[in-house]
Formats: structure tokens, sequence, C-alpha cells
């Protein structure tokens, strides 16, 4: 399926909210995106972006609710990969996307995070986010460069 | 979660066996390393060569496993695959922890 601006979706998949499951999803995702012929390098990002993004979903919109799915589905453009995830989950906090800082770490050993990073990194290796929610489901499609952004910031 | 621990002197280099240090390992990880550091070497490497990929949670793991680790006590990493180097990179955990390129070259500058 190819539309206007070239983009054809590669992977559509329905998983279950739980940890296991996303391991699998994302193994699917990256055989998917290494069969388009992106180079390691861009599989990598995307890869570390949805496990962050899925992550989120299973721990915070379904936080110890069992049975809960996620919809999951990745197009590959000439320019781009875009993923979009819906759930049925809670709703992101004021209906907004996370400002994602980078934890501090000039603190001693015994105070340094061990947690706070998932939406740095999302929003570090994303070119683009959008968050909506809809008849009680959250939208959220994530859409990165195919070509490796410089990283040295 | 599969960690091998092997004694090098006054080093303990411990092993990650496995392809991912996810949020469905990290808990066990974090386990694992305090087994395998409690009365060992003050001085640890752990060796993530065999790791391909690491998720946020999976580095809290690690960061925790420092935190956990008996005073004096010191973790060094060793052999970070490319996606692991690139998410110790972007949170600058890179200027947490000292990373050899491998557990031998720890190994060898350890001993000066």
């Amino acid at each position: 399926m190819t539309d206007e601006d070239g983009a054809t979706c590669v992977l559509e998949v329905v998983l279950a909210a739980g940890s296991a499951a996303v391991r699998r999803a994302l193994a699917r995702v990256r055989r998917a995106l290494m069969q388009c012929g992106l180079p390691e390098e861009a599989c990598g990002r995307s890869e570390i972006v949805l496990a962050e993004a899925l992550n989120n979903i299973v721990e915070h919109a379904y936080a110890g609710c069992a049975g809960g799915e996620i919809r999951l589905r990745l197009e590959v453009s000439a320019s781009q990969i875009a993923v979009t995830l819906t759930d049925r989950g809670r709703a992101l906090r004021g209906l907004d996307l996370p400002a994602g800082r980078r934890p501090d770490l000039d603190l001693s050993c015994d105070a340094l995070p061990e947690g706070g990073f998932g939406w740095f990194l999302i929003r570090e290796l994303s070119e683009s986010l959008e968050y909506s929610r809809r008849d009680g489901c959250n939208f959220l499609t994530l859409r990165l460069p195919r070509r490796s952004p410089d990283l040295s910031g | 979660m599969d960690l091998g621990s092997h004694h090098c002197g006054d080093i303990n280099i411990i092993t990650v066996k496995e392809a991912r240090i996810d949020a469905s390992v990290a808990i066990r990880f974090k386990d694992a390393m305090r087994e395998m550091t409690l009365g060992g070497p003050a001085q640890i490497i752990l060796d993530l060569a065999q790791v391909r990929f690491i998720d946020s949670s999976g580095l809290g793991a690690i960061v925790a496993s420092m935190k956990q680790l008996p005073t004096g006590h010191r973790l060094d990493l060793a052999g970070l695959t490319a996606d692991v180097d690139k998410v110790f990179r972007l949170t600058r955990m890179d200027s947490i922890f000292a990373i050899h390129d491998s557990a031998e070259m720890a190994v060898r500058r350890a001993a000066g």
C-alpha cells in the first residue's frame, strides 16, 4: 500500500501490552526495516525509540491493567520511518507529550537517576512526534529520519 | 538472566550472555548483579560485548547495580556495541562510568 508521499506500510501488528510481547514486536520491526534496506544505524535508532514508546504504554497507559492491546503500524518512505501506536489505556497527563529533558547527572552516586530517560531518548532520536486522544484511544505517531542525524550535541 | 562471572586477579569480570537488557529482564539483571558482586573483588568489569540492545530500563538497572555495590567497590563497563553505546552517549551516562573497548583491555589497563 503506497500513498502519494511514497510511504509504504511495511508492518501492522496488534500486540499484548506486556514486556515479552514488546520484545517480539521489536524483533519484527527490526526485520521489516532491514528488509526495506535500511542501514543498521537507522534500525537501531528506530528500535530504541519504539522500545521506549511501547514501554511507556505498558507501564503508564495500561499500568496495572491486564488485557491491554497496542496496535503498531510501521511505514517507510524515501526520507522517513513513521510508526503510529494506538492504545486504549490512560491518556497522557494534560493530553500533552512530556518535555523529556535529559535527567541531571551532576549528582552523588547514591542520587543518580535510574529512570526518566525514556521520553528524552524518544525526543532526541525522533524528527517529529504527534499525540492525540480520540474515542478513548491514544494515538502516537513518531517520525524518524532515514539518514543519521548529528548526535554529537 | 544469564550472567557469568570469573575472577582475573583482583578483578571480577561479569559477562552478560544475552543479547538484550530491557524492561522484561531489568529487575532480574539487577538481582543477578547483586549476587555476583557480593563478597567478590572491589574492581568489577561488566562485559557487554554480547549485548546488542539496551533500553532505558536496562540502563537504569546498570545504574542501580552500581548504586547497590558495597562501599569502595567500582563498576566499569566494557565492549559496548553500537546501539548500546548510543544510549550511553545520548544520556551522558558515558560520563558516569569508565568505559573500555573490551574486557581484555580493561584488565590490561588495571594491571598497569
